[in-house]
């Protein structure tokens, strides 16, 4: 658990019932640490945009309590949620208004006073600067998520949720906007978000919660996970494919592939690897010769889907 | 946030929005209702009118001035106010108003603020054009002004309540056609209505509308229906009830929050 004194959001004892009945959200205990890019990992219908939209005034809670930086968000809403930024999974925007326009009334909306260098500053640095006098739905779809980041981002945010940031959106903005993301951080600014590409969670974020229907079943530092839940696996080509694990070899991890061609040693990837050092010398000794060997780690993919997988 | 802890900028901010809308679409916002007022006045102020008697010594094409304003005003506030927040509900844009620090005195402030500045200002643009048909002085400029104002204000308030209120184009549609349409026209905009039959003299009156009309045509020429104490208390009713309404909605968030 993070010490309340460093948790710039703190969730507690958080349920949501819909009004058709259906159970989002199950006493959601969470700590957000100041400064943290944090990823929020579920399947669809987890629950995460749930969450993210009663933190952000969206959706009301059932019950529970969500203090951000240091405000109710309920009863100091004011204050709490003009400390947020939320970029939404959907591209709701305007049609008619400009970027510039819409950037700037986003910062209004939030109770700041015009500030045409840091609209400037933020659309510079989103790359849209050269199309701030363009409607909006002139733009792309990549675009128009830029341009929910930058409103988000108006009124110079504290907390930034980020929902499905990329989603829909090519490689090469992906990258771009996994930068910005980065820059944000630099600047002082805590990132939520919610993603479904894990290859974006395991480059980005420091730690890593996992939702499951309703429920956070794990929140870790990202590389603390994939030490703990992550496998390595080294496979070696044989010289001469093998019929049979040999006997003296069966304590040993070791499966065999390939009609026989590849020999797979698994193990945990927080072990130290003396023990394959001793495979190596073990099957020399036997006579196994080998011509070439792999090495790999799990992804925080496989760890994800192993834990979704994982009946409970 | 200022220091009286109301924020100001996202009044001007939803008021800047609004109003910059309908700049957009001038031609349809001023255009079209002005247009619609003029024919009123040349069919029923001109061709009918003129085989008509003065009613109460004003000559019929003046009588009808203060009615062919309420019914636009009544028509442009509910629909404007109306489709103001229903949009963003509708497109989903909806989500940034809600996530941002704003109080329902905020919301209402812009969104009906807007509503109300554009109903004004296309009532006094009829009150010119009808110059152009007929001649007519204003006995109570001051009162006229404030009845434009309250019945802006209330009306906006109202499209407001239905914006929020309605989940679908259609119904967003049923209310001011069904309801408020119908009532207008029964509510004494081309006719005193010491001109019906005296049974419906008595049912006439349970129509709000009637104050409304009467109270502002009081301010022209004097002359009224009904008292304009009456008129006025029925206008500051209908107010409060809409603003308790709006307060509860969006406190509760009723049809914004999930």
């Amino acid at each position: 658990m993070v010490d309340a004194s460093q948790a710039i959001v703190s969730i507690q004892g958080l349920n949501k019932r819909y009004a058709n009945g259906f159970v989002a959200l199950k006493n959601i205990d969470l700590a957000i640490r100041r400064g943290e890019i944090f990823a929020l990992l579920g399947p669809n219908g987890a629950g995460k945009t749930t969450l993210i939209n009663i933190i952000c005034g969206i959706v009301n809670a059932s019950s529970g309590t969500v203090i951000a930086d240091g405000f109710d968000n309920v009863a100091q809403y004011r204050q709490a949620r003009s400390r947020i930024g939320l970029v939404p999974q959907e591209l709701n925007t305007d049609a008619f208004e400009t970027v510039w326009a819409t950037t700037s009334f986003s910062r209004g909306l939030y109770g700041k006073p015009s500030n045409p260098a840091h609209i400037e500053k933020v659309l510079r640095s989103l790359s849209l600067w050269d199309k701030k006098d363009e409607k909006i739905m002139a733009l792309s779809g990549g675009m128009k998520r830029r341009v929910l980041i930058a409103k988000a981002l108006s009124h110079e945010p504290t907390i930034l949720f980020l929902d499905e940031p990329t989603a829909g959106v090519d490689v090469e903005l992906r990258h771009d906007m996994w930068q910005v993301v980065h820059e944000l951080r630099d600047a002082g600014v805590t990132i939520i978000l919610t993603t479904h590409y894990i290859e974006e969670a395991e480059e980005m974020a420091d730690r890593v919660g996992v939702i499951l229907d309703g429920e956070i079943i794990l929140v870790e530092d990202k590389a603390t996970l994939m030490r703990k839940l992550g496998k390595r696996q080294l496979s070696l080509q044989l010289n001469q494919p093998l019929a049979a694990i040999p006997e003296s070899l069966i304590d040993l991890e070791l499966e065999l592939a390939d009609d026989g061609q590849t020999l797979v040693h698994t193990f945990d990837a927080q072990r130290e690897s003396s023990g394959v050092a001793e495979m190596l010398t073990r099957l020399a000794e036997l006579g196994i010769g080998f011509h070439d060997l792999k090495s790999t780690e799990s992804s925080l993919e496989e760890i994800f889907v192993n834990l979704v997988r994982k009946p409970r | 946030m200022s220091s009286d802890g109301m924020n100001w900028y996202g009044v001007k901010a939803i008021y800047h929005f609004e109003m910059a809308r309908w700049l957009r679409t001038l031609g349809q916002s001023l255009a079209a209702p002005v247009l619609t007022t003029a024919l009123y006045f040349i069919v029923f102020g001109a061709a009918i009118g003129g085989r008509m008697g003065e009613i109460e010594g004003v000559s019929y094409g003046a009588f009808i001035i203060p009615g062919l304003m309420m019914l636009s005003i009544l028509n442009e506030s509910m629909g404007n106010a109306s489709f103001g927040i229903f949009f963003p509900k509708w497109s989903g844009t909806m989500f940034e108003i809600l996530s941002a620090p704003l109080s329902w005195k905020e919301m209402l402030l812009g969104y009906v603020g807007a509503a109300t500045t554009k109903s004004m200002l296309l009532g006094l643009l009829i009150l010119v054009t009808a110059r152009v048909f007929v001649p007519y002085e204003i006995a109570h400029p001051l009162w006229m002004l404030a009845f434009l104002f309250l019945t802006a204000l209330s009306f906006s308030l109202f499209g407001f309540l239905i914006g929020l209120w309605a989940e679908t184009w259609e119904r967003l549609q049923t209310i001011p056609m069904l309801v408020i349409t119908p009532l207008t026209f029964l509510g004494g905009a081309f006719y005193s209505i010491d001109m019906l039959p005296p049974l419906w003299q008595k049912i006439t009156l349970i129509n709000p509308v009637v104050y409304l009309i009467s109270g502002f045509r009081w301010s022209f020429y004097g002359i009224a229906d009904v008292h304009v104490g009456i008129s006025i208390g029925m206008i500051v009713l209908f107010l409060s009830v809409c603003l308790l309404t709006a307060r509860w909605m969006i406190v509760s968030g009723y049809r914004l929050k999930k």
